[in-house]
């Protein structure tokens, strides 16, 4: 090879790797055993100084303390996205993912058509359960993170390993505040899988998962009907009828069906996009020879 | 090391020289917070919150977005003042509009205005709406630990010249929305917007497309609210959001 640049442009950043990745603070090492004696004498210096983020505390000393009051401090503040129904299942055609719409602060519904699974990249696919917030900023940062790996190695990261990032972001500010409750899918060379991630750091790998509060709900459709040599279209169905089953015992969930399938092939599928919950309700009814309006048998007395 | 820095002053002064070299983001501010008076507060702690309240409206139409807000702020029963403009121009295509603490909205718009300004200098154009909606988005959750207490609608004009709403709760999570409306008013706006410009409840309906059928629904929506809200009321701001760039008005509403 008589080429010295290795083929590349000659654009191409010669800078050191450590110079231009996101992990501005490298120096910390030198800095740690100095800080360790100022923390002693004066306290934290205020700030969360992470992988390039730089998040600004409330002052004083007693942070954590500060977090668990902004309820009585700022109503409405950290009233958001509490009710939900997500699910997740792995079978022999990948991972179908399914999700319910429905946004809820207190009792008022702020929106019926929310997007509950986060499209990180074309690989990975993460639900949003818990502070939407925290979700749709962490999952953005993995997909950077990712990038950034996939130049560096030439290769996309693992699931896994995509996964143990958002995971460890979890243990780094676990205490803090942070909500969070995700399904973590995304196929990589070994096929799909499926990871449970929450705000305590736990991460799971496993085949069927239901977050939310309509979750049980779903698990009592899905572990009747769960198959593991079930077809793509029988999947969808379940998925389906799991959300719908949800949402109409629920009422923290509702609005509208998404549907993703995560393939073994490296890539995910949006299949369905928004179909309407109330409108499922009375085709499921009506399949069963209901009117679903809850008027069968003995005739209902009023007055 | 010699005994010198061993002295408080001179570890202060090493940890923050050293910090200032290291990274743009180690920038440390006055160390103020780790006075002992400022740490020592009245039963409940520290509290810097306080909702100022009033309702915005925004609506995105084919080629243009209005908003309608009022200009009323409260603290408690009492009203501060009567023509504060909850909205603020960013570019030429678009605005921001919040409810919430006053303190906070003026500090986040201010922000703004300063980093679209950081924008232009650095790339030499004009940040879009898209590019903006996920900067506010950012910048919200930059404050994660001590959120801002602004609720914050932001529309403009996108590059195929459509009119749009991004919506956002106060730590940053956003959807891109045709409608939207935020403050102490958002519960009863909501259904209204729902009934005008999806046409909930009816079997045939023709939705609002002028921008000036919008306009007027967008009044009476803020005066509808005005009637049962007493955090809303005094004037109703309007501001259109066009190719041609921005337009404000104001209209009273009721004043008690």
């Amino acid at each position: 090879m008589d080429n010295e640049n290795f083929g590349l442009a000659k654009s191409f950043s010669s800078a050191p790797v450590l110079s231009i990745s996101p992990h501005t603070n490298f120096s910390q090492k030198e800095q740690t055993d100095i800080e360790h004696e100022l923390n002693e004498q004066v306290g934290t210096t205020g700030e969360y100084v992470s992988e390039g983020f730089c998040f600004k505390l409330a002052p004083g000393q007693d942070q954590i303390g500060f977090m668990r009051s902004l309820k009585e401090k700022a109503p409405k503040l950290t009233d958001f996205a509490k009710g939900t129904t997500t699910l997740a299942f792995e079978f022999q055609e990948g991972v179908l993912v399914a999700v319910d719409a429905r946004a809820t602060m207190g009792a008022f519904i702020s929106s019926n058509n929310v997007r509950k699974v986060i499209e990180i990249n074309d690989f990975l696919l993460g639900t949003m359960a818990g502070g939407a917030a925290d979700c749709m900023f962490w999952e953005k940062y993995v997909a950077m993170q990712c990038r950034v790996y996939e130049l560096r190695n030439g290769e996309k990261p693992s699931v896994a390993m995509a996964s143990m990032m958002l995971a460890s972001i979890m243990r780094q500010y676990r205490g803090q505040g942070l909500s969070m409750g995700t399904m973590f899918t995304g196929s990589d060379k070994t096929g799909a899988s499926l990871y449970y991630i929450d705000n305590d750091a736990t991460r799971v790998k496993g085949r069927l998962f239901a977050v939310g509060s309509g979750g049980t709900f779903a698990y009592g459709v899905l572990d009747t009907n769960y198959r593991y040599d079930m077809s793509l279209d029988e999947a969808v169905n379940l998925g389906i009828r799991a959300i719908t089953s949800a949402t109409f015992k629920d009422s923290a969930s509702g609005g509208v069906v998404r549907i993703y399938h995560v393939t073994n092939h490296g890539k995910w599928n949006l299949i369905h996009d928004a179909i309407d919950v109330s409108e499922l309700h009375y085709q499921f009814e009506q399949n069963k020879g209901h009117t679903g309006r809850g008027n069968e048998g003995k005739p209902n007395k009023y007055l | 090391m010699d005994l010198e820095n061993y002295t408080n002053v001179n570890i202060f002064k090493k940890v923050y020289e050293k910090r200032e070299v290291s990274s743009i983001h180690n920038v440390v501010e006055q160390p103020h917070h780790l006075l002992k008076d400022n740490t020592q507060h009245a039963k409940g702690g520290f509290n810097p919150y306080v909702n100022n309240q009033g309702t915005t409206v925004a609506i995105a139409g084919k080629d243009f977005v209005l908003v309608a807000a009022d200009t009323r702020i409260s603290q408690g029963f009492n009203i501060l003042s009567r023509d504060y403009s909850r909205t603020t121009k960013l570019t030429d295509q678009c605005v921001i509009t919040s409810g919430g603490m006053v303190a906070d909205i003026e500090t986040l718009h201010k922000l703004l205005i300063a980093k679209v300004k950081t924008y232009q200098r650095q790339f030499k154009k004009t940040p879009t709406v898209e590019s903006l909606a996920q900067l506010l988005g950012n910048t919200l959750y930059g404050r994660r630990f001590m959120p801002y207490y602004a609720f914050n609608l932001l529309c403009g004009i996108d590059q195929n010249g459509q009119g749009s709403v991004y919506g956002y709760d106060a730590i940053g999570s956003w959807d891109k929305l045709t409608y939207g409306v935020q403050g102490s008013g958002s519960e009863l706006g909501a259904p209204i917007l729902d009934n005008q410009f999806v046409g909930h409840n009816y079997l045939v309906k023709t939705l609002p497309d002028d921008v000036s059928v919008v306009e007027d629904t967008g009044k009476d929506i803020i005066n509808s609210i005005a009637e049962r809200d007493i955090y809303t009321g005094d004037q109703v701001e309007i501001v259109i959001v066009d190719k041609n760039g921005i337009r404000v008005k104001r209209e009273p509403i009721r004043r008690d």
